[in-house]
């Protein structure tokens, strides 16, 4: 069992009037300079009052009620909790990279490692150009879609007003679809996970802009079919899109650029390494093959003889345009650049190689102990879908039940509820950083967890019992909105 | 087996519709509806006096996994909206048909309730919907 | 290999498991000829190689003298805040989906969101969002979809404000058949002319945007501003900066009326200022606030105070139905992040300063601009482009185009200021210069000294 920091007051209860921190005062500054009158705050923000040490102790300790991949084993399907190397932070956090303002003249030791960076995404994902300028992978999608909505404009085919994608996709990719002005065709998925090609036939035609596809797909299986695909789009006149969601499946045995894909996008923050940082920041990168190339989003390292230089409006009138205030989360992709000069060529392709090792591995053991896989005919990819749905009719239990029982054995839950498709589910990525031993302490319990749910059921749908919290009330954070200490209406 | 009961008119997007008088309708959403939501922590209803026409979005019900518009099933005024809802949104989980219902309408024409679903024939598209 | 635990005892017994002869055959599903070939990719280095490559590259990149502000601004980092920041336990967390192992993170996240209210003076705030200009994108389209008086998809937007924040509303907002109309500053003193709201007046229109400071460094008028966009039933959308805030009217405060109209109702800017590197540009974090009436509609994560099943108080994502809901009528987002790592920076670096120590911070960097203005307007060739009051930037006029003294300037390792002879021509040959508490005395003096000799080397324009 795992111990965890317990109950810690809010920084407010802590504060005390007028206690400060000192030392990180900077030295008061002679001079008539002030705001004029009608514009001055008439009574100081209420911001904490505490010393140093209450700070640093404050926040250690909120650190230490939290599981993170550095202290647990962290198997969420489609997140790609792998290990977050100490040498991409250090290295990322030289001083003269922090201090560097983006808008001097172009800093030529960090734009190498950028330009470098783009060159590798693009010979690793099969694609002609690369822009690192999207914050995160919706951010990523956006711009892929913008640029497909883009492309068509330019060739003034006003028509293209669908994007097909399958019942199985994230939510984000219709989401985006919509938000670039788009309606969504959904298709179904067939029995063995892939996507249905006779659907897929019926839902092209002259008003098909685009499909959203990831492979492997959400279900965890590789889309045995995606040449077809490709050119059924194709052949009708749209463009592929490829969620890079699932690169750490794949990564360096299959290219989304030579499966057919038109544009892609990578989350740097999953198959890259890049911390998750408890929510972001993620980086979206996104690849192109020769037709979206002129639609990139800006701004991209360019390289003229031994110069680095940023590419803008002027040499890429088409973009679609910027998404950040300057080029982007620029300290994210400098440690995807680390991880990847770290890992190098033969690095990169043993990531799927034991990404696959390990899925397969705890999808044959986890089978072994009783536990029911979604597609049990398939491959995994590097991750797999266990459904509960016998032991919801046999014992009531729930997946968030076995989530939530999860984090008293020591363990992170895995994704559950995701994708809707499959009922109580699952969705497992152990990630190629985890060694056999852990693999095997968590199939132990995820025994114990089976022997409770036909002997004591009750400690699953009461858990979690040693977490700082029991299980929190939802519907009241939501109905009774305390989303501020002491905010006064 | 969700509850449908049999003087009310549906529609596909889970409305249910109560003949009143005189053209004068109350409308909310269905106990299949409110199942799926689980329990529901906003409503919103639609102001007093405005004028919808059939098939659009007036409301929105949310509940801790799911927020989804209500769209009005005939066309017309709304002639009062369930205030309470505000405060107690969990009565349309508690009484759909009843204490949580949504808004009412005078409907503009003569109701137009061909497109409305009988019980049986909601019950029905129900139990297709969950092949 | 990098980070691969797994002997060759482990991968056998793996694939005996399994029931396969190789890893190989793992990937038998994959149809043979899109496999791909060899890539070109560099070889793997170790982790002294790389240390050794990335010290390279810093020192070509060095450490010039900065006084570059226009968005992203240099202030002193207390040397807790990224030592905590990058404990494992926060730096290798994810998004807090099981909340009751995640309380860490998720009670900082409602410390921050508290202490954004406090600075902003507004009712709620969210987790953040990717950018300050990603972020004024979002409250476009967040004030079209809650002006419910307005069918509006028109936002005025001055030209005093950031033009890079224009552009990316453009890119994300653009879609959805947002337009954006300019609202001319007074040329003279380098604030949002309030004459040229007047053609507006009457019209239906979703939003007014205001930048405090603006652009420019200048402060606007904001409470005649806010008061003519409620009078006329725009909302208006505050884009702020949170070291000023320690100094300044929150903008939940704007406006003279009485009756509770007054405050901007959507605010949103750059977090960058509290704690957070230059870093090259990223990754910052956008901060957005607003009335408690608009909760439902304010795009990204939130994070509530609850209860558990024994009644103690703990932390959860909250409203998360808002966040894929799509509403027909109205503009969308597809937005489900939010910058958790540098919210963490942030809100460390709060506490430590407090609101007195941002105060300080606020008034040395509005007192070091002064100075530098000042050392600067006595080279010859150099004045002050405008009249109102600034925070801790502003626009001086030079007698010839900028670029080349900046040029001449970074090789002397110092970076002097944005030129903006390309965003604003109408001005001339216009710098924004901007000094931060991080400039000592002796910096300026340096940088007026190498600016005059610089000049003096080179020609007026004619």
């Amino acid at each position: 069992m795992t111990e965890l920091q317990s109950r810690e007051p809010l920084i407010f209860e802590l504060s005390k009037p007028g206690r400060q921190a000192g030392t990180q005062f900077p030295p008061p500054v002679a001079g008539s300079a002030q705001v004029p009158p009608q514009l001055r705050r008439s009574a100081p923000a209420a911001l904490p009052e505490v010393s140093e040490l209450q700070a640093v102790r404050h926040y250690t300790r909120l650190s230490q009620m939290n599981f993170s991949i550095d202290t647990h084993f962290y198997p969420l399907g489609s997140c790609t909790m792998k290990y977050n190397p100490k040498a991409c932070n250090t290295y990322a956090m030289l001083p003269e990279f922090l201090s560097r303002h983006p808008l001097g003249p172009e800093p030529q030791g960090f734009l190498a490692c950028m330009h470098e960076l783009q060159e590798m995404l693009q010979e690793i994902t099969g694609m002609q150009a690369v822009s690192l300028t999207p914050m995160a992978g919706a951010q990523g999608e956006f711009a892929g879609v913008a640029m497909i909505r883009a492309y068509h404009r330019a060739r003034s085919d006003a028509g293209r007003t669908e994007i097909i994608v399958p019942q199985a996709a994230h939510g984000t990719n219709p989401a985006t679809a919509t938000m670039c002005g788009f309606t969504v065709k959904e298709i179904p998925s067939d029995a063995n996970g892939d996507v249905d090609i006779e659907a897929l036939q019926a839902a092209v035609s002259p008003a098909t802009a685009g499909i959203m596809l990831t492979n492997p797909s959400t279900l965890g299986v590789f889309e045995h079919k995606i040449v077809a695909v490709a050119r059924i789009v194709h052949d009708a006149g749209g463009l592929l899109y490829y969620d890079g969601a699932n690169l750490n499946a794949i990564l360096g045995k299959v290219r989304p650029g030579d499966m057919g894909f038109d544009v892609i996008h990578m989350n740097l923050h999953k198959t890259f390494s890049t911390p998750h940082g408890g929510g972001g920041p993620g980086s979206g990168a996104v690849g192109v093959g020769a037709r979206l190339r002129p639609f990139l989003p800006l701004p991209i390292v360019g390289k003229d003889g031994a110069r680095y230089r940023w590419i803008t409006e002027r040499d890429l009138p088409q973009s679609i345009g910027r998404l950040s205030g300057f080029m982007g989360n620029a300290g994210v992709n400098l440690r995807a650049y680390i991880y990847m000069r770290l890992l190098g060529r033969e690095g990169m392709i043993r990531v799927a190689e034991f990404a696959a090792l390990n899925a397969n591995y705890l999808m044959k053991r986890l089978q072994a102990l009783g536990f029911e896989a979604a597609y049990p005919q398939r491959r995994a990819s590097h991750e797999f879908i266990i459904t509960l749905k016998q032991e919801n009719k046999a014992y009531h239990v729930t997946a968030m039940d076995v989530a939530k029982r999860l984090l008293d054995y020591g363990f992170h839950a895995p994704t559950t509820y995701f994708p809707l498709l499959v009922p109580e589910c699952l969705l497992i990525e152990p990630t190629e950083t985890e060694a056999k031993e852990d693999l095997d302490r968590f199939c132990d319990a995820m025994a114990a967890i089976r022997q409770e749910m036909e002997h004591d059921p009750e400690k699953l749908s009461s858990a979690p019992h040693t977490m700082p919290v029991r299980r929190l009330d939802d519907v009241r954070a939501a109905k009774q909105l305390d989303l501020a200490w002491n905010r006064r209406i | 087996m969700s509850n449908i009961p049999a003087d009310l008119q549906y529609t596909k997007s889970h409305e249910w519709v109560r003949q009143v008088q005189n053209g004068a309708v109350e409308i909310g959403i269905t106990d299949h509806a409110q199942s799926a939501l689980g329990d529901l922590v906003f409503v919103e209803v639609p102001d007093v006096g405005r004028a919808l026409h059939a098939g659009e979005a007036c409301a929105v019900v949310e509940s801790v996994k799911a927020a989804s518009d209500v769209y009005s099933p005939l066309g017309g005024k709304v002639t009062s909206s369930n205030g309470t809802l505000a405060s107690q949104p969990e009565l349309l989980n508690q009484d759909p048909y009843g204490a949580g219902w949504l808004f009412r309408l005078q409907t503009s024409t003569p109701a137009d309730s061909s497109a409305l679903l009988s019980a049986a024939a909601y019950a029905s598209f129900l139990a297709d919907e969950s092949k | 290999m990098a980070f691969i635990p797994h002997t060759p005892d482990d991968v056998a017994r793996m694939l005996e498991v399994i029931g396969v002869r190789s890893v190989e055959a793992l990937f038998d599903e994959i149809p043979g000829d899109l496999r791909a070939g060899t890539l070109s990719l560099p070889p793997p280095i170790s982790e002294m190689e790389v240390a050794r490559l990335l010290t390279e590259r810093a020192a070509i990149d060095g450490r010039p003298l900065n006084f570059i502000g226009a968005g992203a601004y240099e202030h002193h980092i207390p040397a807790p805040v990224w030592a905590i920041a990058t404990r494992g336990e926060f730096y290798s967390a994810y998004t807090p989906y099981q909340a009751e192992a995640s309380q860490g993170t998720l009670q900082l996240i409602y410390e921050y969101q508290s202490m954004m209210c406090a600075l902003t003076g507004m009712e709620v705030s969210n987790a953040s969002l990717y950018d300050g200009a990603s972020a004024l994108a979002e409250a476009c389209l967040m004030a079209v979809r809650a002006n419910r008086g307005s069918n509006s998809r028109r936002i005025l937007l001055p030209r005093a404000v950031n033009p890079t924040y224009g552009q990316v509303a453009q890119a994300i907002a653009g879609n959805q058949d947002i337009s954006f109309e300019p609202v001319d500053f007074d040329r003279s003193a380098g604030r949002t002319l309030l004459s040229a709201l007047q053609p507006y007046s009457g019209q239906d229109i979703a939003a007014l945007v205001v930048q405090q400071p603006n652009f420019f460094g200048s402060f606007e008028e904001v409470d005649a501003l806010t008061d003519w966009a409620h009078e006329n039933k725009l909302l208006v959308i505050a884009v702020v900066n949170p070291t000023s805030l320690a100094l300044l009217k929150p903008p939940g405060q704007w406006g003279t009326s009485l009756d509770g109209r007054h405050g901007a109702d959507i605010v949103c800017g750059e977090g960058q200022p509290l704690g957070v590197p230059l870093a090259a540009g990223g990754p910052y974090f956008g901060f957005m606030a607003t009335r408690m009436q608009y909760v439902r509609q304010m795009p990204g994560r939130i994070v509530g105070r609850t209860v558990d099943t024994e009644g103690r108080p703990g932390f959860s994502l909250t409203l998360q139905a808002r966040e894929q809901h799509i509403r027909r009528s109205k503009a969308t987002s597809n937005i489900c992040t939010n910058q958790g790592l540098l919210v963490t920076a942030a809100t460390i670096y709060m506490s430590l300063l407090g609101a007195r120590g941002l105060e300080a911070v606020a008034h040395a960097s509005m007192q070091r601009t002064a100075d530098l203005i000042s050392a600067l307007s006595r080279v010859a060739g150099v004045k002050r482009a405008f009249s109102a009051a600034h925070f801790h930037e502003a626009v001086l006029l030079l007698d010839r185009p900028p670029a080349p003294l900046l040029a001449a300037l970074a090789r002397r390792g110092i970076l002097g200021g944005l030129d903006l002879s390309e965003r604003y021509p109408e001005l001339g040959h216009a710098l924004l210069v901007c000094a931060t508490e991080t400039k000592l005395a002796v910096d300026i003096d340096a940088y007026a000294a190498a600016l005059a000799d610089v000049m003096n080397g080179s020609r007026a324009a004619a």
